[in-house]
């Protein structure tokens, strides 16, 4: 059995760029690798969230009903929450359609602005809820790195001090919307 | 502006430090001369000040209430506390409030990296909003020639009805309602564009602290505001009178 430290990233309604910045750490990874293992991402296989992980990345809002069941579940199984980038931590772009109902957004979608099979989809795509919030909003998250998306070297910098145990004070690193 | 006092000096302690200020100086002009920070969104070089954001409150030994450093004059014996722990907290219930109550979303917006709010969050460590964001309706006023007015992202700091009224003296900009309901209007609650009023001169996009007032040429991040021009037209009119 491995000693090492567990890390896990999620992704709920964002649009994949923090997980993008957080590969773009680049050959540092390498060291990450040597200090934590990755045991559940949508960059790894593993299809079910383990029973318990040290530190969980989150990039996005909770939007739909399958994010707000999957980050009860993270939440549950995870020591350390961390709300990585502006989804995650104000909801950002996702909660620009919380002016207007549910039904608007999909009529406007899926019957006003398409060419071809004008229909609003109820299977396989997870239902909307009525409105997309920060992940503070539903669980409780420990720590919070704004940005959109947050630097590498930001996401370095959290992760390595998260993983010797410190709570990293970001400073002037980064901002809402940098 | 006219000053009520005569220059007198008064002195006084700022977080400890002895200062000298002249009798007609505020607390805020007063540590901003000392290079003490003290955070404020409604506060403008050149115009009048209203005591609105709240974020300039600080301590004055003697008295329970947090005073508006922007409205209080400095006296003789005066101690001041600029950044007590309580006023860390209020200061950032104040930005929690402004980034709640309207749709702020610094990703897309044209001030990103310019603005000041954006950065005050920065300085003051809001790392995320504790509150329920309220997500209003409001219309984005695109009828101007020039200029974009988007109340989502206005803090109703009321810089832009300052600067219209007391520099440029057209008197374009003013504000209604209450609380939430509270809005800037352009003349009548009319369409910008269809103002009377205005001169075009741009002063109220050039003060506004975020992108609420915006050039119709820029896009994201693209807006810096350029506010050198207050002062420097406040000391001409001083200078000429």
């Amino acid at each position: 059995m491995s000693t090492k430290q567990t890390l896990a990233t999620v992704w709920l309604d964002g649009c994949s760029g923090c997980h993008m910045s957080f590969l773009d750490i680049d050959e540092r990874l390498l060291e990450l690798a040597v200090l934590a293992d990755l045991v559940y991402s949508p960059l790894v296989d593993t299809k079910e969230f383990p029973e318990m992980v040290d530190i969980t990345l989150i990039e996005g809002a909770v939007s739909s009903e399958e994010d707000y069941h999957k980050i009860k579940k993270v939440r549950a199984h995870t020591r350390l929450l961390v709300s990585l980038g502006d989804c995650a931590v104000t909801a950002n772009v996702p909660a620009m359609r919380n002016r207007f109902s549910v039904r608007s957004v999909l009529e406007r979608a899926y019957l006003e602005n398409a060419d071809l099979n004008q229909q609003i989809p109820v299977e396989v795509i997870p239902s909307l809820r009525e409105r997309s919030v920060p992940v503070h909003q539903v669980v409780p998250v420990d720590i919070f790195i704004p940005g959109c998306p947050p630097s590498n070297d930001t996401i370095y910098y959290g992760l390595t001090e998260l993983l010797a145990g410190r709570r990293p004070d970001f400073g002037t690193m980064t901002r809402f919307g940098a | 502006m006219k000053r009520p006092f005569k220059t007198r000096i008064k002195t006084l302690k700022i977080d400890g430090i002895d200062v000298g200020a002249r009798e007609d100086e505020t607390l805020l002009e007063l540590a901003q001369e000392n290079d003490i920070f003290i955070p404020t969104l409604c506060h403008l070089e050149g115009v009048h000040d209203i005591g609105g954001c709240r974020l300039c409150l600080v301590e004055v030994k003697g008295t329970n209430k947090l005073l508006p450093a922007c409205m209080t004059y400095a006296e003789e014996g005066m101690e001041v506390t600029t950044n007590s722990e309580r006023l860390q907290m209020y200061r950032r219930q104040v930005l929690d409030l402004l980034f709640s109550e309207r749709n702020h979303v610094c990703s897309v917006c044209v001030s990103n990296g310019h603005c000041e709010l954006q950065w005050l969050a920065g300085k003051l460590g809001i790392s995320h909003v504790g509150v329920p964001y309220l997500y209003p309706q409001l219309s984005v006023d695109a009828s101007h020639r020039f200029y974009i007015y988007d109340p989502n992202r206005c803090i109703l700091c009321t810089r832009c009805v300052r600067v219209c009224d007391e520099i440029e003296g057209a008197h374009t900009w003013d504000v209604m309602g209450r609380g939430t309901d509270c809005l800037i209007i352009s003349d009548l609650n009319q369409p910008w564009g269809t103002s009377d009023t205005c001169t075009r001169c741009g002063k109220c996009v050039q003060v506004c602290p975020t992108g609420a007032l915006f050039h119709k040429t820029k896009a994201v991040a693209e807006m810096e505001k350029r506010r050198d021009f207050l002062p420097y037209l406040r000391t001409m009119r001083e200078g000429r009178k």
